[in-house]
């Protein structure tokens, strides 16, 4: 049934405004993505990426070509299973944390529970969970907003992650870290890909992080231009950056 | 979502942006304070009223006067006709009132009329004082009406109609000054009437303490039997008969098995005969249609300080989706339907209409309490077992939850907009 779970986008064209205004951010895009792969779409800034991100996350519709996710038509499938499609299987790392202020850590990595209508026991203990996985469990009641950069995604991750998500969609998730910070951050991911499985969709323009997928997906003006596989298949996940301590972790987050 | 997430969010929502919160409440408080009060009000004295009703009794009377044509203006000078243009004053309506009055010829013709069972004047008397023992003199006036309606009584019994001896029901304000010890005291005792004929010679006339009453709102004075008002008014009169005999009202009693539809077509044969008919109920319902239209106009001031109320919490709302984008962005990326979008903050409004009216009429309520038992006491005083401000649990539930349906409505617009929100474009980063 894993096996069955591709997402398979073929022609996709979606364009923003109208009229004079009108700009074609991605122009006829097709990619295709296992279960279970890591996979990067890398390009400049502007060149589509986010946007492909969003089509293949269901976040938006595109204006031509399908999308089948796990065999199913995304045109064909209600709001309501959309929905339950982005609170159920997948998780996001946006551009930006999106942390709720004033909000403690736990309420903040529990929203996609409390959305999909878990009982508060039991998201509790999940969330709890969560953070312990990402050495936060001491931050739970900590606000979001006394955290450090680090600390920060390290939750939005935690948030990602909570459900159980099949693929995690991540929007330049090292971008707005420092270097040493970005790569524990990385680290994170690749773990989570190796140990559960989880599929990573990971939005980039840097060719260190693009080259630890296992395939890179060069778009430029709404075109793909190349793609990549890496020649690795799993070696570097156990590089330098993988045996990073849950002190590492703290250190670098602490730092940052 | 949960429902009981749903509330929970949106109760810890209302609470993050605090002085926003506040001021808005602080709009509606002032609206549910004002109606809670004006409620209480109106809820107070349609009680009293009701109690005087139930108190004065009565139900099969009706108190007559001649239909009132003489004063109206503009209608110029009406002839004069020696038959009926005798004018008295006749205690009915505001001060200074006069009526045409009715004659013994119109006192049959009502007696005559199908349904009434019997008729009779009644006389106005003015004594000058009233006297216990050796004790001071102290003004004093007679309800003319006192004779068919039943007091509220703190002592003794009522009047007996039929009794020849002459009988007195004093209001408890006399008790005290008359020299006796307690309301019981008085019942029993012999007092001194003293009035002035229409030569201006005194007389005196002696009549029996038969019950202390509450004074009340509409039969102010004391009350006498028709014994001690005959014996007056043959005081009054000097013993000079008048040609033609008038009085301002008179007094019938109806067929008591008669129905509400059948007692009011008799009044409406009254009526075409000339004659204005009123139950003691009409008369003091006339009394409450007053007060209640003070209370409406009350109210509506209330529900005009509630409207711009509404506002604030359109514009509370409306600040609080455009400041939350990201996060409804976020919370909708992450699968929330844009249904569970507005039940949110819609939510979130009837919170602050809940804050707002709950405190609104709790305050109502202390200060009013306390209000109405300084006033019970004090100007008040006058009128015993006037509660001038009651709350009733169902009103004050109204106005709360009427305070929470208007903020409900005012939370649509902001909550259709939240609900609306692009999730793609409220996450996009520049
Ligand atoms: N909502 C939008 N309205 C108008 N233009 C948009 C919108 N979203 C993206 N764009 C434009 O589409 C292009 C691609 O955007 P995006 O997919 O975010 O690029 P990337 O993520 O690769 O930087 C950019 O030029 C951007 O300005
Ligand atoms: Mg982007």
């Amino acid at each position: 049934m894993d096996s069955e779970w591709v997402i398979d986008a073929q022609g996709l064209e979606k364009s923003y405004g109208s009229g004079a205004s009108r700009f074609d951010a991605l122009k006829g895009v097709s990619v295709q993505i296992a279960p279970g792969e890591t996979v990067a779409i890398v390009g400049k800034s502007g060149s589509g990426k986010s946007t492909l991100m969003h089509l293949l996350a269901l976040l938006d519709e595109p204006d031509q070509g399908t999308l089948q996710v796990a065999g199913h038509d995304a045109k064909s499938l209600s709001k309501r299973a959309v929905n339950e499609l982005r609170n159920k299987e997948f998780g996001f790392v946006f551009q930006q944390f999106f942390l709720t202020p004033n909000v403690s850590v736990l309420d903040n990595v529990i929203l996609p529970l409390k959305i999909a209508g878990m009982g508060s026991k039991e998201r509790r203990r999940r969330g709890m969970e969560v953070l312990e996985q990402l050495e936060l469990a001491d931050k739970a009641g900590n606000k979001a907003t006394t955290l450090s950069g680090g600390q920060k995604q390290r939750v939005v991750i935690g948030r990602a992650l909570v459900n159980a998500p099949r693929v995690i969609f991540a929007d330049e998730p090292t971008g707005n870290l420092d270097t040493a910070t970005g790569a524990v951050v990385e680290d994170i991911l690749f773990e989570l890909n190796r140990s559960q499985g989880i599929t990573l969709v990971i939005v980039t323009h840097d060719e260190d992080l693009a080259a630890r997928c296992d395939r890179q997906i060069y778009i430029r003006d709404g075109l793909v231009v190349s793609q990549t596989t890496s020649t690795h298949t799993g070696s570097t996940h156990t590089g330098a950056h993988a045996q990073a301590t849950p002190e590492a972790l703290t250190t670098a987050g602490g730092a940052a | 979502m949960r429902t009981k997430d749903l509330v929970a969010t949106a109760i810890s929502n209302t609470f993050r942006s605090k002085l926003r919160t506040t001021l808005t409440v602080l709009a509606i408080f002032v609206g549910a304070f004002t109606l809670t009060l004006t409620n209480a009000v109106g809820a107070g004295v349609s009680q009293y009223v009701d109690a005087q009703v139930g108190a004065l009794g009565s139900p099969d009377v009706f108190i007559i006067t001649q239909a009132n044509d003489a004063t109206a203006a503009g209608d110029g000078p009406v002839k004069y006709d020696a038959g009926s243009s005798a004018s008295v004053s006749s205690q009915q309506g505001p001060p200074g009132t006069t009526t045409k009055a009715l004659t013994d010829t119109d006192l049959t013709k009502i007696g005559d009329t199908a349904g009434i069972v019997s008729v009779d004047p009644i006389r106005a008397v003015q004594p000058d004082y009233i006297e216990y023992g050796t004790g001071s003199q102290y003004e004093f006036s007679i309800n003319a009406t006192s004779a068919v309606t039943t007091a509220d009584l703190t002592a003794g019994a009522q009047l007996d109609g039929s009794a020849s001896e002459a009988q007195l029901v004093l209001p408890d304000t006399f008790v005290t000054p008359l020299g006796f010890a307690s309301a019981d005291d008085a019942v029993g005792a012999s007092v001194s009437i003293g009035i002035t004929d229409i030569l201006g010679e005194q007389h005196t006339v002696n009549a029996t303490v038969v019950g202390v009453s509450l004074e009340s709102l509409l039969a102010a004075g004391a009350g006498a039997n028709d014994a001690l008002i005959a014996e007056l008014a043959d005081a009054q009169s000097g013993g000079i008969e008048t040609a033609v005999t008038s009085y301002g009202v008179a007094v019938a009693h109806f067929d008591t098995a008669l129905s509400a539809d059948s007692v009011t077509a008799l009044k409406a044969d009254l009526a075409t005969a000339g004659y204005t008919a009123s139950t003691i109920e009409d008369q003091l319902g006339a009394v409450q249609t007053v007060i209640n239209g003070i209370v409406g106009v009350l109210n509506a001031f209330a529900v005009i300080a509630l409207i711009a109320a509404a506002f604030g919490i359109i514009n509370t709302l409306l600040m609080s989706v455009q400041e939350r984008t990201r996060e409804i962005g976020l919370m909708k990326a992450m699968g929330m339907s844009g249904g569970k979008v507005y039940t949110l903050f819609s939510l979130e409004a009837i919170v602050i209409g809940f804050l707002g009216s709950a405190i609104g009429a709790g305050v109502a309520i202390g200060l009013g309490s306390a209000l109405s038992a300084v006033l019970s006491k004090g100007l008040l005083s006058g009128l015993p077992g006037l509660n001038i401000l009651l709350f009733e649990p169902t009103s004050v539930a109204f106005v709360i939850l009427l305070v929470m349906l208007i903020a409900f409505l005012s939370g649509t617009l902001p909550a259709q907009r939240a609900a609306r929100q692009n999730p793609i474009e409220s996450l996009r980063y520049e």
